[in-house]
């Protein structure tokens, strides 16, 4: 007898989640699993707790001093909260923000930058990073013959590419994306959309957007969020084929608020 | 159809007064600086020579040159900006990139902000018992420089804290998100894009220390002394305490005399300034972000 596979452990376990700022409950009661290799979606208006979510991921919390988070975050089974060196989970989480944040260094050291802090100093091994993680980003082709000009000068959709390049330079095992389409152009977000595609081979996203539609399009599951509350999770067609469990999600993903 | 009315009217002249006074204003914040600088070249002028800069005062100090005090005054400056500027950079360092924002790093924030009001004669005195007495420097340059260095650290702490925080946070956090720790963020990130600001603020406040009299007169200044310092532990003349003392000290001196050492005084500070003011010029233009 062959025993079955074991079902995969999921690569976040978060459970009774309650984030706040001070004495102001930002969200609360959240428990969601997020499988390996999966996109997972999160959409709900502003002000939903969404971006915080994400924050308490790879603990950014801690840049915010008014901040605090309870509840369980477990990553690959681990406790975040029990891992003595938060810098080797933060390298393992890619995070990429609504604005992006092209360094003031060259195109080249931005993705060089956080392989070097890992302690790769060969110039052999950056080149190939550093092209490997620039063409998983769509971004080689236009800056190949420019690696050395600033980071900071490239346009917004490029530098929101570099930023992803950036944060896979890290090796992540997961990529948090804060409404990454809102400085990109509508071709860029799609060329960026094709990339988050394939990167799932390797990778897991969780993906915050206040798109509907884009959480559509690459999302394998998707959340909503409202006012500091996670209404719904759900296989994402199944979100818009009017079987939700819930009318406010309906109401939200149709457009009547939000 | 586009007549102004009588409030129109009424508002532009007031926009017309209030521009008047403010540059009125603005030009007699000029006055006194244009004044004092024509005086000084004026009176002071005919005296500069190179001997006098580089010879040294003769006949109880009535003639001859200044080199004496203005290679001390280099020493002092020099010595205590060895002493305010790493402790002033890592103190700023620490409260800008590391202290937690709570009552005690406010406390401490307040306590540098008093310190800089501290009138220098009182920093004087503090150096006399602090460096002279009791760690036993003697009247010496040491002494004195690091009654300079207690008296600059205020401003150079401020001076970098603004450079620092001039760095966006969005820069900081994108640098932490990769794992990087607070000191690899400092090293690779905000340091190389405030360090400019930081050697331009530094030179621009320590340059002022060069006419300070008050707190090197009792802890390491000479009233006179013919010879060049040989070590940190010597006394030595200087600019500032030279000027003192030849306007109000010694009787007989050329009208002409204090007039020239001022002038080179401030021609030391505001070249200084200059410097720095071309330095960081030159690095804004190469602002990356």
């Amino acid at each position: 007898m062959v025993a079955a596979e074991p079902q995969a452990r999921p690569l976040l376990e978060v459970r009774d989640l309650a984030i706040r700022y001070g004495d102001t409950l930002a969200l609360s009661g959240v428990t969601l699993e997020v499988q390996k290799h999966e996109i997972f979606g999160i959409i709900g208006p502003a002000g939903s707790g969404k971006t915080s979510f994400l924050r308490t991921l790879n603990r950014m919390d801690q840049f915010t001093p008014s901040m605090s988070v309870d509840g369980e975050i477990r990553f690959n089974g681990r406790d975040i909260r029990r891992w003595r060196n938060v810098y080797s989970l933060r390298r393992k989480i890619g995070v990429v923000f609504p604005l992006p944040v092209g360094l003031p260094l060259s195109v080249y050291d931005n993705v060089a930058l956080s392989p070097r802090l890992g302690g790769i100093k060969k110039k052999a091994d950056l080149d190939v990073i550093v092209e490997r993680c620039l063409r998983r980003a769509a971004l080689w082709d236009e800056v190949k013959d420019r690696l050395d000009s600033l980071g900071s000068l490239l346009s917004g959709g490029q530098q929101q590419r570099l930023t992803i390049a950036r944060a896979l330079s890290q090796g992540p095992e997961l990529l948090l994306l804060d409404e990454f389409s809102i400085a990109v152009d509508p071709v860029t977000t799609m060329r960026i959309e094709d990339v988050l595609k394939e990167l799932r081979q390797e990778i897991t996203i969780v993906l915050v957007t206040n798109l509907v539609q884009q959480a559509r399009r690459l999302a394998d599951r998707t959340a909503f969020f409202l006012t500091g509350e996670c209404v719904e999770i759900a296989e994402t067609e199944r979100m818009f084929t009017r079987e939700v469990q819930d009318e406010r999600t309906r109401d939200y993903v149709e457009g009547r608020f939000g | 159809m586009f007549e102004a009315s009588d409030l129109n009217e009424r508002n532009r002249r007031v926009e017309r007064l209030w521009r008047l006074l403010f540059l009125v204003m603005t030009v007699l914040l000029i006055v006194p600086v244009v004044v004092i600088l024509s005086v000084l070249i004026h009176k002071g002028g005919p005296v500069l020579s190179i001997d006098f800069l580089f010879t040294e005062p003769v006949q109880g100090m009535t003639a001859g040159g200044i080199f004496p005090a203005l290679v001390g005054t280099v020493w002092l400056v020099t010595v205590a900006l060895l002493a305010s500027v790493p402790i002033g950079v890592a103190a700023a360092l620490y409260l800008s990139e590391y202290a937690p924002d709570n009552w005690l790093t406010r406390a401490i924030n307040l306590a540098i902000i008093n310190l800089a009001g501290v009138p220098s004669i009182v920093h004087a005195l503090f150096g006399v018992g602090a460096f002279v007495l009791f760690f036993r420097f003697g009247t010496s340059i040491l002494a004195a420089s690091l009654t300079l260095a207690i008296m600059t650290l205020p401003v150079v702490i401020v001076a970098t804290r603004e450079s620092l925080q001039a760095v966006p946070q969005a820069f900081r956090e994108a640098c932490w998100n990769m794992g990087a720790t607070r000191w690899q963020t400092i090293r690779r990130v905000v340091l190389p894009n405030s360090i400019s600001g930081i050697l331009t603020g530094v030179i621009l406040e320590v340059s002022r220390t060069a006419g300070e009299t008050a707190p090197i007169m009792f802890t390491g200044a000479a009233f006179f002394l013919p010879f060049l310092p040989q070590s940190v532990y010597d006394q030595t003349m200087a600019m500032s305490l030279h000027l003192f003392v030849i306007s109000t000290q010694v009787p007989g001196v050329p009208e002409a005399l204090p007039f020239g050492v001022a002038l080179v005084l401030i021609s030391m500070v505001l070249a200084m300034n200059a410097i720095s003011i071309a330095f960081r010029m030159h690095l804004r233009s190469k602002k990356k972000w």
